[in-house]
């Protein structure tokens, strides 16, 4: 078994009183495509703000490679978050910034590279998502795709050791979302990135998922744990079959 | 962290060995690109292979030297091996290739002269002028719908906004106002003390505040507050597609967002404007109780023989004025937006801006009419 990167123990969110889930435990291996599934509501999002550490649990515990993220220091935090990237639903691509520049940001603030340099590796970024050409452009002059996959490669940026997804597929047509997926595949695959994707999009999670959770929005707590096609031929559970077979059985 | 190096040795017939070793890795001093490039120019070397010994960690770092090296290769039609570089970063490589470049995204900078920076200047005031007289003849046919009954907006809508510029803002209003009619008071004050004409501070501020500086503080308050959020509210509903999904059930947008809005402005800033002056008349009275030594019943007097009711109508109709101005910038602004949040910013700016010069431009105008007519 490869080493754990990310352990959730007894984690329970809420919005005050509101307890969206409860008593959630997961590992999360280095080098997994770990989908993150359930309907509507059932706090995948909220989960992932809870991982990305943007969100304090109610009770429970996260572990970055054994480092619990609540109980380090905030110094320390700032790093484990600033080794995770982000592509968010609709990109959050900063307005004002051309896309290089959204994508030169991060390392201008991280890194000590002159202004060439930082070119080069924004310009490369924008070349792995197939945006060669479009660095100059602003996030408005270009389509809803494009703004996905150029919030991928601002995600890419500092080099993440986990990459974090939030409907990826969402909005995106057939070949687009294949192309992305096929995209986050050999990202993997040529960094062993560990990569975490909240997503419902069926032919996606089956496509490039590992490794999955089910979160349940009635028992509010994970209902099923494993790769996504073991759970469609062996999760006995009525609402995980019914969900991964579209409602058909 | 391991010393990056680089070592180029070539062979006979211009066969090159490039030996890559260390860690290429940000944050790490990785030898430039340019230097090779000098080297293996001068060698004219047309073939290299790369030697990965002692790599020790690698990341975007050495994938961009090696993307620098393979694009400079292509061009130069040097064969480059690269077999035994990391397999992930071939892959990535690779990847970073797959993508054909599209010719139509290429955006290239073109210098422009003074002449055609000059002229588009001019064509976009020609534009924006068209763009301000549209915008008010399609908010003129829009009343006449409203008149003919015909208009479609919420009344609740123009409650809210009502309540939101009315209500809302006379704590504001109560500061802004009482501060400029003591300040009236005190400026008056100096001057008029020395020639003993202290009671004619209430003149001042009366005339003062009812004809100019109630409507104007108003006005101004207003655009910074109503007509900014004005242009934010109706922009972001630009950027979330709302007004499309309002054009396209068939809803005029003017008569469902813009004429509540401006019939509410029309209708509060009067009263807000009313309120202000009678606050601004006791901030002298204050001034002239406390400082000057006039009774209180002295200053209502003579404020009450100061003004004339003309006086009271000519600030209400001018802050009026303002209120059409304050709500037809901001909405304009609100409607004209581009589809990106930094667009709301600007859209919500430009409204301020807009809403302050237009009122004082009206202001001026309006003073002069007054006089010519002799109100």
């Amino acid at each position: 078994m490869t080493e754990v990167h990310i352990e959730v123990s007894g984690l329970t969110m809420a919005y005050d009183d509101f307890i969206i889930q409860q008593n959630l435990n997961f590992k999360i291996h280095k080098g997994d495509i770990f989908i993150v599934m359930g309907g509507n509501g059932c706090g995948k999002s909220t989960l992932l703000r809870h991982l990305l550490g943007l969100k304090k649990p109610l009770a429970g515990d996260i572990y970055y490679q054994q480092q619990n993220l609540w109980q380090v220091s905030a110094k320390k935090r700032n790093a484990i978050m600033r080794a995770n990237g982000v592509m968010y639903q609709s990109g959050a691509l900063w307005s004002s910034l051309t896309l290089a520049e959204n994508i030169a940001l991060p390392l201008e603030e991280y890194t000590d590279l002159s202004a060439d340099e930082i070119k080069g590796l924004a310009y490369l970024k924008l070349a792995l998502v197939g945006l060669v050409g479009f660095e100059e452009y602003y996030p408005a002059e270009i389509s809803g795709g494009m703004k996905k996959r150029a919030g991928l490669a601002r995600a890419l940026s500092l080099d993440p050791d986990i990459l974090f997804f939030d409907e990826p597929s969402a909005g995106l047509d057939p070949v687009s979302a294949k192309l992305l997926d096929d995209l986050i595949i050999s990202i993997q695959a040529s960094l062993g990135t560990t990569i975490v994707v909240v997503t419902h999009d069926l032919p996606s999670l089956f496509a490039i998922g590992t490794d999955a959770i089910f979160l349940d929005s009635l028992s509010k707590t994970l209902i099923a744990q494993g790769a996504p096609n073991d759970l469609l031929h062996d999760c006995p559970h009525p609402v995980v079959q019914q969900f991964l077979s579209r409602g058909q059985s | 962290m391991k010393k990056c190096v680089l070592k180029l040795s070539i062979a006979e017939q211009h066969v090159g060995t490039a030996i890559i070793g260390g860690d290429w890795v940000i944050g790490n001093r990785v030898p430039m690109f340019a230097v090779l490039q000098r080297q293996l120019q001068a060698q004219s070397c047309r073939k290299l292979s790369l030697q990965g010994v002692g790599l020790g960690r690698w990341d975007s770092r050495l994938v961009l030297f090696l993307y620098d090296l393979e694009t400079y290769c292509t061009a130069q039609n040097i064969d480059l091996d690269m077999t035994a570089m990391p397999v992930a970063a071939q892959g990535l490589l690779k990847q970073a290739s797959a993508f054909p470049v599209r010719e139509s995204g290429q955006k290239t900078p073109v210098s422009i002269s003074w002449l055609a920076r000059l002229g588009e200047h001019s064509l976009s005031v020609i534009r924006q002028t068209k763009s301000v007289a549209t915008f008010v003849g399609n908010i003129c046919l829009s009343i006449m719908r409203l008149l003919r009954g015909k208009a479609c907006f919420r009344q609740r809508d123009l409650w809210l906004v009502m309540q939101d510029c009315g209500p809302r803002a006379l704590p504001i209003v109560t500061l802004i106002s009482l501060l400029v009619g003591l300040i009236l008071a005190f400026v008056g004050a100096v001057q008029l003390k020395i020639f003993g004409a202290q009671i004619y501070v209430a003149n001042l501020v009366g005339l003062g505040m009812v004809r100019e500086m109630g409507a104007m503080m108003t006005a101004i308050i207003m655009a910074g507050r109503t007509g900014a959020a004005f242009a934010s509210q109706l922009g972001s509903m630009q950027v979330n597609e709302e007004i499309d999904a309002l054009k396209t059930l068939g809803i005029s947008a003017l008569d469902f967002l813009v004429l509540p809005r401006l019939l509410a402005l029309v209708l509060m800033l009067p009263l807000l404007c009313l309120y202000a002056d009678f606050i601004g008349i006791i901030g002298g009275l204050l001034v002239a109780v406390t400082m000057l030594d006039i009774s209180f019943m002295e200053y209502v007097v003579q404020t009450q023989s100061a003004l004339a009711l003309h006086d009271l109508w000519a600030g209400l109709f001018k802050s009026s004025v303002f209120g059409v101005l304050v709500a037809v910038s901001g909405c304009m602004q609100g409607m004209q937006c581009g589809r990106s949040s930094s667009s709301v910013g600007d859209a919500a700016t430009s409204a301020v801006v807009a809403g302050i010069v237009s009122i004082v431009v009206a202001d001026a105008i309006l003073t002069v009419i007054y006089q010519l007519v002799g109100v």
